[in-house]
């Protein structure tokens, strides 16, 4: 069984039609994991016998008659979703000891489609950063280079998905930490719409940006899986009440009478020639498909990286106030005399160097004098930023976009240079500030052989017209590589 | 001569509101459970929860803000406050900042020597309170049960000049609050804390003086001692020559002064934004309107109006009107007997003293309104004795029933008829030759021992007044 | 306000973290550049628009006043660092 190439879809399939079990599967994923996990370092945490022990469960219930969309199928989950019973690290050592006691609302929607949990995977600490080297757990490397990273900050998860390890994956994106992890190893990722999918249960790192989805190998096993993590939840205020359609309905294979947009912003010089040249032909690809090609323009782009570290520094440094030693987690050691002092040591020995950095930065912006300047400043840029999607959005139904300027670094390359570090996000942070959807596809590689993805940009809550560009575009290449 | 200073006294008043679950999550508001019993990830600060707002807080806290004469802000929204402390799970509290629900409004407090005067509120928004700590040595243990209960916070101005109109304005407010029925107001549980801001300043000037905050008082007798100490304390200062520090001072009941928590150095930055978590509250003008329509008399205009409708004295109506359900019994015993006055008589004096014997509130004992005025309207139609009466009210009471069927059933009915009545005295004089002799000695109340024998043969049933002429009669024809 | 002007110290005692003084010279040296940066925002003019305080424009989400089961104590506690009976440990809070 090749874990490798093996879709969700083919998995689902597969165990329905009794071709192996979900055992077998199960193990067959892994053997993957013991394999090549060693090098790749994709996975925090995995409980083989807890994982077959789901497995049979699922053989049992299929036995029994029960036919969840899911059923049976191994995934791993990002070390920063809350899964009862399993620790939920958040790549930090703020809390080493916690165990869930509840699932993530998303969990328990996949769990109740008989989706099997096999895994936990790296991240950056609190999904903050574009490498998963901010991790305070581990390494992890780009299965298509051991000397890159694989992106960040759902780094696990891209480099499982993609280096044979895993199914699918979830992940999650603030910034673009699924988008571009995905285009950094070569592998399919979906930013949900804000309000898509419930974030009850996830590690907040900024409320009103993050979003869970999934990472997987086709745009169909993104669709699958979406279908059953989306929708409204009476414990998520903010996740909106709409319908969720089949996704894998929308799937129709062409572009017939779509409008695609090119933002002139995001081609801008700065971005790698190579990369320059796979987005391009992805474009030319889906002109083939059918698509009309337009100019647009997003005259605010070069306020969105700002934007987005002002604000989501901000709703961080409060989001993280709450580790502080008392209720789960780790406490420091140091002998302390009162509560405050408990919690200077805990946290300055339990968040890592970026985490705290931010920590910094957002306070900073909130407080006295600069709340202003800066925080009350950025929302309203936030929304000339929505505004200038919603004007591009009249004229075409998705935009085409690179995914990031370069493709992966070399690991340590963006290590002394945190505003560097944040320009990477420039291509992803506007999807979020804008709470629209997002689709990264791979779109070939460098002639080093590094993945390069192309990303689909859509409307709030359009993720079918999302996903039609994006499996289109993926047959076509496919048909015609 | 040492000058009087102008007091500015503002309250900030914390109201536990009475829903069944707390604030952002499905956890049941509790008092005295065995500790972190009632919790859960959201209340607990655990990561990855997410608060969902009470609508039945929302709407107490509107019905507040009516009823206080407040307007109400049509876009509402909450906001984080930033600050550690051990009982605040997320190290911030989810608050209204700029847009709280309620805005201004007023209570008019009752004042002996003057009419009396209108505090003016400035606002009323909707919090979550923190946890509950206790203290041993060297450590501290916490405990999240109260943690994420559906605060109000009722910020007053500064216009109470004293305190007595201090305890005055709690005492208003609470009865207010009760009568709308958003908040137990119990202050042996917590239900009502408050946080007190004194200034003084010499009788010329006109900006306030600089305040001390006295917080987490929780009785208003604490209240109006504290606020006696730390004007007394101010205005030493002031006498000497010195200046007013502005500082966060706790009470102490103990040794009955103020101490020093913080000074304004520690001052807190709370860093407020939008709650990014909670959508913001918009309601329409006429659901505010369908509220509005809803609600209850203010105490202090169903006081006034008992007394005018009722003919009632203002003293009786004051003590019917404090409290709701007692004004309500009163208002449906008046209907049915068409007697204000004696139906206020009944109350005051025989209903609530069974309400203190048993300790059993009107809305909890058996005896109904009708049951009341039947009753009342028995003694009105002679039917029975004030005797009897009080005793079947009793049990009333405590039983319930019909005053008619048991006077019937028992034959409690008094006894007028002459005949009967007249061999009862014949027996009782004849029995007691020397009441009689004492009586015609000069001894008045020796008719009132006789009278006395005769219902205790009728067992009570004799109508007195009918006994009470017969035999001063019959002691008269006796003299001649 | 200049961006120079952060005083990091202060900032980690806002945010209840204990830096060493390494970090306080290494961030004392970053955030102003990053901040700096920050400062192209105001450049644009936001005169009369609105902020964007949410990832949705939605209103009245509310939740209806009834009960729902939440985590057992003993769950709860188990993952205290540290417990006094049925309540969390902390050192002792002064201001009582």
């Amino acid at each position: 069984m090749d874990i490798g190439s093996m879709t969700v879809r083919a998995a689902v399939d597969g165990l329905r039609a009794r071709q192996f079990s979900s055992v077998e599967l199960t193990r067959a994923v892994l053997d993957a994991i013991s394999a090549g996990d060693g090098v790749i370092g994709a996975y925090t945490w995995v409980d083989a016998a807890d994982a077959l022990k789901q497995a049979a469960a699922a053989d049992a219930a299929r036995a029994a008659g029960a036919t969840g969309l899911l059923l049976g199928v191994p995934l791993a989950i990002k070390d920063i979703l809350n899964v009862e019973g399993q620790p939920c690290t958040c790549a930090s050592k703020i809390l080493t000891g916690y165990t869930s006691p509840y699932d993530a609302t998303v969990i328990a929607r996949l769990r109740a489609a008989g989706a099997v949990f096999a895994g936990r995977t790296n991240l950056d600490e609190f999904a903050m950063g574009s490498t998963t080297e901010n991790s305070a757990l581990q390494v992890t490397r780009n299965p298509a280079a051991p000397d890159r990273v694989p992106g960040g900050s759902s780094g696990g998860s891209a480099a499982a998905v993609a280096g044979g390890m895993a199914l699918a994956a979830l992940g999650t994106d603030t910034g673009g930490s699924i988008r571009q992890p995905a285009s950094f190893c070569g592998c399919v990722g979906l930013k949900p719409s804000y309000g898509r999918v419930s974030r009850y249960g996830l590690v907040a790192f900024a409320s009103s940006l993050d979003q869970i989805g999934p990472m997987t190998k086709t745009v169909e096993d993104a669709a699958l899986l979406l279908r059953v993590m989306a929708g409204r939840d009476p414990h998520d205020a903010t996740s909106l009440d709409r319908d969720v359609p089949d996704y894998t309905a929308a799937l129709t294979g062409d572009l017939k009478g779509l409008r695609l947009g090119l933002p002139r912003e995001y081609f801008v010089a700065g971005l790698d020639p190579e990369v320059a040249r796979r987005v391009q032909e992805a474009v030319a690809r889906c002109r083939q498909c059918g698509a009309e090609i337009v100019d647009v323009s997003l005259p605010h782009t070069e306020y969105a990286v700002a934007t987005y570290y002002i604000l989501a520094s901000a709703e961080a440094s409060t989001n993280l106030a709450r580790f502080d030693g008392v209720r789960y987690g780790h406490r420091s050691a140091v002998p302390a005399t009162t509560p405050i002092e408990m919690y200077l040591n805990t946290r300055a020995e339990g968040f890592g160097l970026e985490v705290k950095r931010r920590i910094i930065l957002g306070t900073y912006v909130l407080s006295s004098g600069y709340y202003d300047a800066y925080y009350s400043h950025a929302q309203r840029v936030r929304t000339l930023i929505r505004r200038d999607f919603e004007e591009a959005f009249k004229r075409c139904d998705a935009l085409l976009t690179p995914v990031s300027p370069d493709p992966a670094y070399r690991i340590g390359e963006t290590a002394d240079d945190p505003l560097k570090a944040y320009l990477i996000d420039i291509f992803t942070v506007t999807a979020n500030l804008a709470g629209i959807c997002g689709l990264a596809v791979p779109c070939g590689t460098t002639d080093a052989g590094l993945p390069v993805g192309v990303q689909v940009l859509a409307p709030a809550f359009a993720e079918g017209t999302l996903m039609r560009i994006g499996h289109a575009y993926e047959r076509a290449r496919e048909v015609r590589p | 001569m040492r000058p009087t200073y102008r007091v500015s006294i503002g309250l900030e008043v914390h109201v536990q509101l009475t829903t069944r679950t707390k604030l952002f999550c499905g956890c049941t508001t509790s008092f005295g459970a065995t500790p972190n019993t009632c919790v859960c990830p959201v209340c607990l600060g655990y990561p990855g929860a997410m608060p969902v707002m009470n609508r039945e807080a929302v709407r107490l806290t509107l019905v507040s803000g009516l009823m206080l004469g407040c307007s109400i802000n049509t876009f509402s929204t909450f906001d984080r406050k930033s600050y550690f402390y051990p009982d605040m799970p997320k190290n911030y509290q989810i608050s209204q900042f700029d847009k709280p629900l309620c805005l201004e409004g007023g209570v008019d407090i009752p004042l002996p020597d003057d009419g009396g005067r209108r505090i003016r509120l400035v606002r009323i928004h909707l919090e979550e309170d923190v946890a509950k700590s206790t203290h041993e040595a060297g450590w501290s243990g916490v405990d999240f049960n109260r943690a994420g209960t559906p605060l109000m916070e009722i910020v007053t101005q500064p216009d109470m000049t004293s305190a007595d109109e201090a305890s005055a304005f709690l005492t208003a407010l609470r009865q207010i609050l009760l009568y709308v029925e958003v908040s137990a107001c119990n202050l042996e549980e917590g239900n009502m804390r408050c946080d007190v801001n004194v200034s003084i300043r010499p009788p010329g000037q006109d900006p306030l003086g600089t305040k001390v905050e006295i917080k987490n008082m929780n009785t208003v007798s604490g209240v109006h001692d504290a606020l006696q100490y730390e004007i007394a304390r101010q205005s030493e200062v002031l006498d000497a020559g010195g200046r007013i520090v502005q500082e966060t001072r706790r009470w102490d009941p103990d040794n009955g002064v103020t101490v020093v928590m913080r000074t304004k150095e520690d001052a807190h930055d709370y860093r407020y934004f939008p709650e990014p978590d909670l959508l913001p509250v918009v309601t329409a003008a006429d659901q505010i309107e369908a509220l509005r329509r809803s609600l209850p008399e203010l105490p202090a205009v169903r006081r006034e109006r008992l007394a005018r409708q009722y003919g009632i004295p203002g003293y009786d109506a004051a003590v019917l009107a404090a409290d709701r359900v007692l004004a309500d019994f009163f208002e449906a015993v008046a209907h049915r007997c068409g007697a204000g006055k004696t139906a206020s008589n009944w109350i005051m004096t025989d209903v609530l003293r069974l309400v203190a014997a048993h300790g059993t509130p009107v809305q909890a004992c058996a005896l109904t309104p009708d049951a009341l005025a039947e009753l009342i309207g028995l003694v009105d139609a002679r039917t029975i004795n004030a005797l009897t009466a009080k005793a079947l009210l009793e049990e009333l009471f405590l039983a319930g029933g019909s005053p008619t069927e048991q006077v019937r059933a028992r034959g409690l009915a008094q006894v007028t008829d002459t005949g009967a009545l007249d061999a009862w005295v014949d027996a009782v004089m004849q029995a007691n030759p020397k009441t009689v002799a004492d009586w015609r000695a000069g001894k008045q109340a020796a008719a009132g021992f006789l009278v006395g024998q005769v219902m205790k043969r009728s067992h009570g049933k004799a109508d007195p007044k009918v006994v009470g002429r017969l035999v001063a009669e019959r002691l008269a024809q006796q003299n001649g | 306000m200049a961006a120079e002007e952060i005083d990091v110290a202060y900032v980690a005692q806002l945010a209840t973290i204990r830096l060493t003084d390494e970090e306080k010279r290494l961030f004392q040296r970053q955030i102003p550049v990053i901040l700096a940066y920050m400062n192209k925002l105001r450049s644009l003019d936001v005169t009369g628009i609105e902020p964007t305080s949410h990832g949705q424009p939605v209103y009245n989400v509310l939740r209806d006043d009834v009960p729902e089961p939440g985590l057992d104590a003993e769950r709860v506690l188990a993952n205290a660092p540290s417990r006094l009976g049925a309540a969390f440990k902390v050192p002792r809070i002064m201001e009582s």
